[in-house]
């Protein structure tokens, strides 16, 4: 399920900047805890992302992107109102998707 | 004018220049650090914090399951917005002057029944902190852009700021350490943190404003509490007790230093 994600999306001159916060503990693997055993890797591996129903960007993630991850991107195209769809699928095969109108 | 005195002159001038060029780079480090704040500002992860600190406040719990929103932060049962610049003050219920998070311990008990001590005795990243550094990033949230209006009208304000402000300086333990050791003198830093001068509403205002704050190196949302605590252990002092009048006292001190400047809560840091 996974906690909800922020998204904000603008349109300037025929441009959409798409801007995702999410957040998930991203967990490398390499860690260990208080009692030396291992945190089993936790991670998101992909994200893909609609626009207008139309798939924009999609990208392959691994355990090196940060706690909480913050993603930022420029799409060409957009108008005020069309519907920006994120979808991300960690390793563990939980899947989260979060909607918002671009402005 | 000798060889030798010729040869001063000009290490003289090569030196001025030398110090030129220090301070120029000192002035460009400080822009980048400024520029990598700007970028992170714009995609603050306690924002996550913030929706689930709602969602905890909202929702009924405790032996009582009722919500947290009857509770009085200073502007009367169930008011948010605006609270937290006005804290920490002296509510009556409680005849004590109380920081944000004793204040919210004091509206668990009443309103919802719950016992504070796992609250108060739970290391900061155990279950019930996260859920106190959660409220607290929604609750600092809400008074984004709010003035600081810290006063000390009450006889038990101005001795908690007069506690605060000898905390502050008291010198002890195994370092021989005080807050103002760090804090007491304008335009230092730790490797590429600055450290404001608390004593001045300046200085005052970059510490108390900024907090609570997700710090991007750990992952973690970090309450006021969380911070004094850490500062008291940097300073190898005996840690603390949460929501202690040591920690309040201290919060007084600079909440009051600082009013009258803006809130920027909840902030960022590397």
């Amino acid at each position: 399920m996974g906690s909800p994600m922020k998204i904000r999306a603008s349109v300037k001159d025929g441009v959409t900047e798409i801007k995702v916060l999410m957040g998930h503990e991203m967990e490398t693997g390499q860690r260990k805890d208080a009692n030396g055993a291992v945190i089993p890797a936790w991670f998101i591996n992909e994200v893909t992302a609609k626009l207008d129903g139309k798939m924009v960007m999609q990208a392959q993630w691994g355990p090196s992107i940060s706690k909480n991850p913050y993603l930022a991107f420029k799409v060409k195209g957009g108008k005020a109102g069309d519907k920006v769809s994120v979808t991300w699928v960690d390793n563990k095969g939980d899947t989260r998707t979060d909607e918002a109108a671009v402005t | 004018m000798d060889r030798a005195s010729v040869g001063i002159m000009a290490f003289l001038a090569v030196s001025a220049a030398a110090v030129t060029v220090a301070y120029a780079q000192k002035d460009a480090a400080q822009d980048s650090i400024e520029a990598y704040r700007e970028a992170l500002q714009d995609g603050n992860p306690a924002e996550l914090y913030e929706a689930s600190g709602e969602e905890l406040w909202k929702t009924p719990a405790g032996p009582k399951a009722a919500s947290l929103e009857r509770c009085d932060l200073g502007l009367g049962p169930g008011v948010v917005k605006g609270a937290y610049a006005q804290l920490p003050r002296h509510f009556a219920d409680t005849d004590r002057v109380q920081d944000l998070e004793s204040r919210l311990l004091t509206c668990m008990q009443t309103l919802q029944g719950k016992d504070p001590k796992p609250y108060i005795e739970a290391s900061f990243t155990a279950p019930p902190k996260e859920e106190m550094n959660a409220l607290a990033a929604y609750i600092s949230g809400q008074s984004k852009d709010a003035p600081i209006a810290v006063t000390l009208a009450h006889p038990k304000e101005q001795a908690m700021y007069e506690l605060g402000k000898r905390m502050f300086n008291y010198q002890g333990g195994p370092y021989d350490f005080a807050c103002a050791t760090c804090h007491g003198q304008e335009g230092t830093r730790i490797r590429l943190q600055e450290l404001p001068y608390i004593p001045s509403a300046k200085g005052a205002a970059a510490g108390w404003s900024s907090w609570p704050a997700y710090r991007v190196s750990a992952g973690q949302m970090w309450s006021m509490q969380w911070r004094l605590n850490d500062c008291f252990r940097q300073q190898r002092f005996p840690e603390p007790v949460y929501t202690s009048d040591a920690t309040i006292a201290l919060s007084m001190y600079m909440a009051a230093t600082a009013n009258g400047a803006t809130m920027k809560t909840p902030g960022i840091k590397r």
